[in-house]
């Protein structure tokens, strides 16, 4: 038999319902291959004694009608867990530890679940390399001083390294779909109002969703299947009609139309990634598919509107931690003076970066020239969106404009940086699901993603989709234990 | 100061200011649970003991609209006769403070659940209608103690999320009698709908107050001052009194008004400048991305307009049609909604003239001496309407009644027993009265002969002396006749 870790969520789940391995054996593989792998930096906080006491205790009396039957799993360190630090990845919440579960890891535990730690990412999600977290840097297991993508790079290098099985993250922008690019994983952000955003640490509430990591399509969907369920403590939660994502899940495309948005094709993208689109493009005809040209004539606009909506709620967002109730407090000659050291230590260059736009552009005789503009262009953008949709079922586009860059090549050049989230910010800014998958390399050997984008709440389109071009393309992450001496 | 004809206004080198007034009330919604959360409002509980982890914004906590306090401002809203907005937008108002757990407050900026509308004063010189701009939902702050620990500020955030009406009048009001009328009628009507109790000491209704001064006959406003949380409508006079003063002194000396938010300082009985224009923050308001656009369809709010209860206004106009009372008897009885209750009542089973006076004499008179709210009277509705039933059969006098009720007051003790117990019944067989009249004719012949040789005066003597005798018990109008048939 293989290794333990090598194996995917959805065998893995299979061989502990047929008893073939316990939970306790699967925690521990896991555990052990994590412990080996801290070079990779992808662990803010371990929860391995308690995760395998769990383990045992679902072996004793195992509940094999749960959809995760005692499977361990590493998160994104964004969801707040019950008795499990919670830094978001910041100085200000370093020994932040909630007396309350999110609902998306809640569901998961609810499933039978173990949280075997908590990943590392980006501060308060605010990156797209992983590199603005106060826990340092993570390697992309890929090679060695890549970055891992971001904002969830500790749960793309986490699951493409096997130190867990299957994770999840969020995405504001393109935090998943970008890290599961770079790391040659499938990532989905959902349709927003699908998974309850109730105890995720808070960057951009109107397009913050959370959404599963993992190896393939299929795990993806059992993923989906388990984190998305209609939560009346978050009010932009929404109450549609779910499906068994995992069950409904096929490869027949035939017939569906799939839409190619010209302005995608943006200058200077590099050849292969061109390449990559037109073989995407082929396996859907090939398939049965229909491939329509489209427009979106306001993806130009998108970058801009995200980067003054996203800084402005987050401005407001990150308001609450000011050292007066929780996490970091330094000492102040009075309450203004511990507000300005508080924050001026507890948070880094890039959320203060954020915080500041964003306080810029909600400021009075500035709000109608950005935000409000802002506002207005984003209905623009989700009107696009509706117009494709009347004569496409899915949209096909590349993740992101390049494949993972090195880790300091883009630390010191926010707006270089900003633009790898030109692929997957209008997404989020429109409220679309859309899902990343490996499709190929570039010519380095780094992974490299396509994206399908669907119809609002139409997850399991895309999910077939997916897991179609999937099946043609025959993906395989070349990964050597590099970090494992 | 002149307040002739009910005006306000304020002379200074034969120059007369009229001074204008608007007032932001903001009144606690009456409610089990906070504006977002679940936790308790319940007022004096210990500190931090109703706080909810939404309440003290921790990390990933979102707020969920309670729909009892939407449907309690749209109840005030129809209270206020104003238009009721089918879509209003919850906005973050963006400050930094202690007490502030979320670094924002939500409340409503642009599009407030209730628009405009208008409140009714009764004025001695008339009704006069104030204009109404909007009512608002908004949270409340937590709350910052300064004076427990010598080197920090303590902060209890039980108050923290409590859902408020800012309701925001008009500059229409033109004096301090005009601003006392407002409130009380304000109060009045939110308690009437049971929306807000009103109470003004627990902090349920404060008050910013917005005062700007003209000279009588200028059409174009003067430049306003806010005047932050005034708690009493007492303070809130003094507060506009020296404000209005202060900025007539300073125009008149050749100066002019700053627009800035002021505190009224209720031991030095001034105010003093918090902040100006230049200072005032920033607010960035922007809409709430963790609250969707609040819709209300037209269903829901026909519903609550069905259990609207009789308002003031329409109450008094029926107490005039219907008891034949006067605009000002009926003002007083409808003022409080429990006043009301009481009166009708009683006058469901007893005379309504008599029931009038009893309540607005006597009664009151009990309650301000006790200090007490009419629903804690000690004597209840059902008692006082058989004191009443009493006087108007005749088995006892208006006099007589007045020792019942002495003794009613210690118990509530049905009267007809009392009257029972300690014989006081009235007096009123003929026989009788004839033998105690004969009696007083008998012992006092020299009054018997004054009186018929013209001393017309003496017949109250007689009269009294037959009450006397009788201890008050014979009935007063008998003894009249009776007196007048044997002086013929």
């Amino acid at each position: 038999m293989s290794n333990i870790t090598d194996l995917k969520l959805v065998e893995l789940v299979d061989k502990i319902k047929k008893k073939e391995l316990s939970s306790t054996e699967v925690t521990i593989a896991f555990i052990e291959r994590s412990k080996k792998s801290k070079k990779l930096n992808t662990y803010i906080s371990e929860n391995y004694e308690n995760a395998i006491k769990k383990a045992k205790i679902f072996d004793q009396k195992p509940d094999f009608k749960k959809k995760l039957p005692g499977i361990p799993i590493a998160v994104k360190d964004l969801f707040c867990t019950k008795n499990i630090r919670t830094t978001a990845g910041s100085k200000i919440l370093e020994n932040f530890v909630p007396t309350y579960e999110s609902t998306v890891t809640q569901n998961i535990l609810d499933e039978g679940g173990i949280i075997i730690g908590k990943l590392n990412c980006d501060e308060f999600a605010m990156g797209s390399s992983n590199e603005t977290s106060y826990f340092g840097n993570v390697q992309n297991p890929v090679s060695e001083n890549l970055v891992p993508g971001g904002s969830s790079g500790g749960s793309s290098s986490a699951l493409a390294a096997k130190l867990t099985p299957a994770t999840i993250g969020t995405d504001t922008g393109g935090s998943i779909r970008q890290p599961a690019s770079f790391t040659g994983t499938v990532g989905l952000k959902p349709t927003y109002g699908s998974c309850s955003r109730y105890g995720i640490v808070a960057f951009a509430s109107s397009l913050d969703q959370a959404g599963p990591m993992t190896h393939d399509v299929k795990d993806c969907s059992l993923m989906f299947e388990i984190m998305s369920t209609y939560d009346i403590k978050d009010s932009t939660s929404v109450d549609f009609k779910r499906e068994n994502y995992l069950t409904n899940l096929n490869e027949n495309i035939k017939g569906k139309k799939i839409g190619i948005p010209k302005e995608y094709r943006v200058d200077g993208m590099p050849k292969e990634i061109d390449e990559l689109w037109e073989k995407g493009i082929k396996i859907i005809k090939e398939n049965g598919g229909q491939i329509i040209e489209i427009s979106l004539p306001n993806t130009n606009y998108a970058l801009p509107t995200y980067y003054i909506v996203a800084p402005a709620e987050a401005s407001s967002n990150l308001a609450r931690y000011d050292g007066v109730k929780y996490g970091f407090r330094s000492k102040g000659e009075n309450l203004i003076d511990m507000y300005e050291k508080t924050r001026s230590e507890g948070f880094g260059d890039e959320v203060k970066r954020r915080i500041m736009i964003g306080t810029y552009v909600l400021s009075s005789g500035y709000y109608d020239a950005y935000y409000l503009k802002a506002q207005k262009v984003r209905r623009l953008i989700k009107n696009d969106f509706d117009e494709a949709y009347k004569k496409v079922d899915a949209i096909l586009t590349p993740s992101t404009p390049s494949s993972a860059f090195k880790i300091g090549e883009k630390l010191n050049d926010p707006v270089s940086m900003y633009l790898n989230d030109i692929f997957t910010v209008p997404i989020n800014l429109a409220g679309l699901p859309a899902i990343s998958i490996p499709a190929g390399h570039d010519k380095k050997g780094y992974p490299l993603g396509l994206q399908v984008i669907g119809k609002a709440f139409d997850e399991q389109s895309i999910l077939n989709i997916a897991f179609a071009l999937e099946k043609n393309i025959s993906f395989k992450n070349n990964i050597t234990d590099w970090w494992i001496k | 100061m002149s307040k002739n004809n009910g005006e306000y206004l304020i002379i200074r080198n034969d120059n007369k200011y009229e001074v204008i007034i608007g007032l932001e009330v903001h009144a606690q919604v009456l409610s089990e649970s906070k504006l977002f959360s679940t936790s308790s409002t319940k007022f004096g509980s210990e500190p931090n003991t109703q706080v909810s982890l939404v309440d003290a914004a921790f990390p990933g906590m979102l707020p969920v609209i309670n729909e009892h306090c939407i449907k309690q401002a749209v109840k005030t809203g129809i209270g206020l006769k104003a238009k009721i907005n089918k879509r209003s937008i919850f906005d973050r108002k963006n400050y930094f403070y202690a007490d502030l757990p979320q670094g924002y407050q939500i409340s409503q900026y642009k599009n407030p659940i209730v628009g405009e509308g208008s409140v009714t004063l009764d004025m001695p010189n008339g009704e006069k209608n104030i204009g109404i701009e909007r009512l608002h939902l908004e949270q409340d702050a937590g709350k910052s103690i300064h004076d427990i620990d010598p080197q920090s500020t303590l902060v209890d955030l039980n108050r923290s999320g409590v859902a408020l009406m800012e309701i925001v009048s008009k500059p229409d009001l033109r004096s301090l009698d005009e601003v006392n009328a407002y409130i009380k009628k304000l109060r009045s009507i939110m308690r009437y709908l049971g929306t807000c109790d009103g109470n003004m000491q627990e902090g349920s209704l404060r008050a910013d107050v917005n005062v700007s001064v003209r000279k009588k006959g200028d059409k174009k406003l003067g430049t306003r001052c806010e005047i932050k949380n005034v708690n009493s409508i007492k303070f809130m006079q003094m507060a506009i009194d020296f404000e209005a003063n202060r900025q007539v002194d300073v125009i008149e000396e050749g100066g002019s008004i700053d627009q800035e938010t002021r505190l009224f300082d209720t031991k030095k009985n001034e105010t003093r400048s918090m902040r100006s224009k230049e200072d005032a923050h920033d607010y960035r308001y922007f809409p709430d991305p963790d609250l969707l656009p609040l819709e209300l369809n037209d269903n829901y709010i026909d519903q609550i307009k069905k259990d609207i209860p009789e308002l003031p206004d329409e109450k008094k106009k029926r107490f005039i049609e219907k008891f034949k009372l006067s605009p000002y008897e009926a003002n007083i009885l409808v003022s409080d909604i429990e006043i009301s209750k009481y009166f009708e009542e009683v006058s469901k089973n007893s005379d309504v003239k008599l029931a009038t006076n009893w309540i607005t004499g006597e009664l009151f008179a009990l309650l301000n001496e006790k200090n007490i709210e009419i629903t804690e009277s000690p004597i209840s509705s059902k008692n006082l309407s058989k004191l009443i039933n009493l006087i108007k059969d005749g088995t006892i006098s208006g006099k007589i009644a007045k020792s019942v009720f002495e003794i009613m007051r210690d118990g509530d003790k049905d009267p007809i027993t009392i009257v029972e117990e300690k014989g006081l019944k009235q007096q009123s067989d003929p026989k009788e009265l004839e033998n105690l009249i004969d009696k007083v004719i008998t012992e006092n012949p020299k009054n018997v002969e004054a009186y018929k040789s013209g001393k017309d005066k003496l017949f109250g003597f007689f009269v009294g002396q037959v009450m006397k005798n009788s201890n008050g018990k014979a009935n007063p109008k008998l003894v009249n006749e009776i007196l007048k048939k044997k002086f013929k």
